[in-house]
């Protein structure tokens, strides 16, 4: 009898000591994480906290945590030095532009790849499917001497249509595709449905979500692409907003006016923001999926 | 499959995309090889008939640049230093934030946050973090009136301001900085993917390991690395080609002169490299092209290399 006592005594103890070795464990991980996640949030904290300061509140030899007059001002003055308004508008109008007509281009040959039978299919797929492994600078140089040639330099045309078909998002809308069961699309041709109508009736709809992540990808790229438009579009009318915002604030070290800096940043990453805090799921998703920024 | 009779109507849908293609990425493929070869090329001469020597004078001549030598060692010193840490932070990371139960998903949206903004955008606060205000010119006499929040920070740990970005600096806070921001940028996708297959792990295995009583460590690298290895392997590879087409976190913290004031072009990439033939008002393509072509040879090699090392170690 008193063995067992005894080993049970020992159990007892044995467990206390995982369940506070468990305890300890779970406090390092919380630690771990929240020090991690104020390290990832510190930079977004430190642009708004200077964008309210005045720039003698900015210069103090030590910072303030929290602005002592909190200023808009700055706002104004960033959305007048690096004129944003207009940046705004030709990032918009070529961010949606070239969303519309993309979608069109994809949903097209996405559904030829996925329903209909032609010669060469397989082959053409798995040609198109190697090009994704070419680095884009390649492409870059030939379509910067392509558009030369048809004068396209400062227009919208060149920031639209040069990267407007990516094999990539054919890709991904043909894997959807094909998951759609293939009997719906025999009953609608006994049916004589045209094939036009199912795409638009059926495909469409099933595969919203991934309609979904290839436009906030798409609406993504405009809004951060710099490369290209500096390269063939560098004039005010045809200026996007990242390229903009670097050549307007040109001085990124040494005695800046910082206030201002950080507001037009502000301004430029809040519709990510937004768009991220309403749609994350769309975006984790297409993002898990393409590992491509943008 | 139905056997369509109609087999152009197939065409009439992938005409478009086909088109496009063809102009914009299947002849660029082609014609970038063979501008790589002719001495001087300008599209607009060659327009009009003019004939140029093929040869590999543009690739002697890249190779003879000394600036070439500087692109190509800052973009490995990156790809080298930024893909382990970064891998291993967000291994780490994943990890943690799959044994949690409460404000894990929030943990999870704040660690995306930095997938969703623009490179360039958030370059300029990292620079405004690093700069020194008042000490543009790095002279020892001048007042130096604000140190920079992270040098307020450090400061509090007893170490003294350090020049990271401005004029004067040294090269390793240079790079100490880029590295920062490239880890900082590329955390989140590495823990999405990393925490999808962490999630998909069956737990079957786990139960057997507590079962024998196996410790944490164990189970980490002989359960959950070998189970997630498929996603490192993805991982690393994808951060290798991210990492040698490094270009905008740079221009973000230090302009488009990729350096600091006093040494332009310091920090300069590979692709930093291929646009600054470009950008000119002289394009040279011939040495774009070289250039391009000699980096795609080179993420080709890492990216085999890659992929035979996972091949060995990879548990699929």
């Amino acid at each position: 009898m008193a063995n067992v006592t005894m080993i049970e005594k020992n159990m007892e103890q044995v467990t206390r000591k995982q369940a506070v070795v468990r305890v300890l464990v779970k406090i390092l991980v919380y630690a771990f994480l929240i020090i991690m996640a104020l390290i990832i949030l510190f930079p977004f904290y430190w642009m708004i906290n200077s964008s309210l300061k005045s720039l003698e509140e900015y210069k103090e030899t030590i910072p303030t945590l929290f602005p002592k007059h909190v200023l808009f001002r700055n706002y104004a003055e960033a959305f007048d030095t690096a004129s944003l308004g207009s940046l705004f508008i030709n990032t918009l109008y070529v961010g949606l532009v070239s969303t519309v007509l993309s979608l069109i281009v994809t949903v097209l040959s996405a559904f030829a790849f996925a329903r209909l039978e032609f010669k060469g299919k397989n082959i053409l797929f798995a040609g198109l499917l190697a090009t994704m492994m070419i680095p884009g600078e390649l492409f870059t140089i030939t379509n910067y001497a392509t558009v030369s040639i048809f004068k396209w330099q400062n227009t919208f045309l060149v920031l639209i249509v040069p990267f407007l078909v990516s094999v990539f998002y054919i890709y991904l809308l043909r894997q959807n595709f094909l998951q759609i069961p293939n009997e719906l699309y025999l009953a609608a041709k006994v049916d004589g449905t045209s094939d036009l109508k199912y795409l638009w009736k059926v495909m469409i709809p099933l595969s919203l979500p991934t309609l979904i992540s290839i436009t906030i990808l798409k609406m993504m790229g405009a809004w951060n692409s710099y490369v290209w438009p500096r390269l063939v579009a560098n004039d005010a009318n045809h200026k996007l907003i990242t390229n903009g915002l670097r050549n307007a604030f040109s001085t990124t070290t040494g005695d800046v006016n910082y206030p201002v800096q950080m507001a037009a940043v502000a301004i430029v990453s809040a519709p990510l923001f937004l768009v991220f805090i309403f749609l994350r799921k769309y975006i984790m998703k297409g993002v898990s999926r393409s590992g491509i920024k943008g | 499959m139905v056997e369509s009779r109609h087999q152009w109507k197939a065409w009439i849908y992938l005409a478009p995309a086909i088109v496009l293609l063809l102009i914009f990425t299947v002849y660029p493929i082609f014609n970038t090889i063979r501008i790589s070869f002719l001495e001087g090329y300008n599209p607009l001469e060659a327009m009009n008939g003019t004939k140029y020597a093929f040869n590999l004078q543009n690739f002697a001549k890249v190779l003879k640049y000394k600036n070439f030598f500087k692109c190509l060692k800052n973009t490995l010193l990156l790809c080298v230093i930024t893909v382990p840490v970064s891998t291993l932070l967000a291994l780490l990371i994943a990890v943690c934030l799959n044994s949690i139960k409460p404000l894990s998903r929030l943990l999870q949206t704040i660690f995306f946050l930095p997938y969703v903004t623009n490179s360039i955008a958030i370059g300029m606060v990292f620079a405004a973090m690093f700069n020194m205000v008042g000490s543009a010119y790095g002279t020892p006499n001048q007042i130096i009136t604000t140190a920079g929040i992270i040098n307020n920070i450090i400061g509090v740990f007893g170490l003294g301001p350090v020049n990271w970005i401005n004029s004067g600096s040294t090269y390793l806070a240079n790079m100490t900085v880029m590295v920062i921001y490239i880890v900082w940028n590329a955390l989140p996708f590495k823990i999405l993917i990393l925490l999808g297959g962490l999630q998909s792990v069956n737990k079957q295995y786990y139960d057997a390991a507590k079962v024998d009583g196996t410790s944490r460590a164990r189970v980490f690298w002989r359960i959950t690395v070998p189970l997630l290895s498929p996603m490192i392997a993805y991982v690393v590879i994808t951060g290798f080609i991210g990492g040698f087409k490094e270009y905008s976190s740079i221009v973000g913290i230090f302009g488009e002169k990729m350096g600091p004031a006093d040494d332009a072009g310091r920090l300069n990439t590979m692709v930093g490299f291929i646009y600054n033939e470009l950008y000119s008002s002289t394009p040279n393509y011939g040495r774009a092209s070289a250039a391009a072509l000699i980096l795609f040879g080179i993420i080709l090699i890492v990216t085999l290399l890659n992929l035979y090392v996972s091949k060995k170690r990879v548990h699929y």
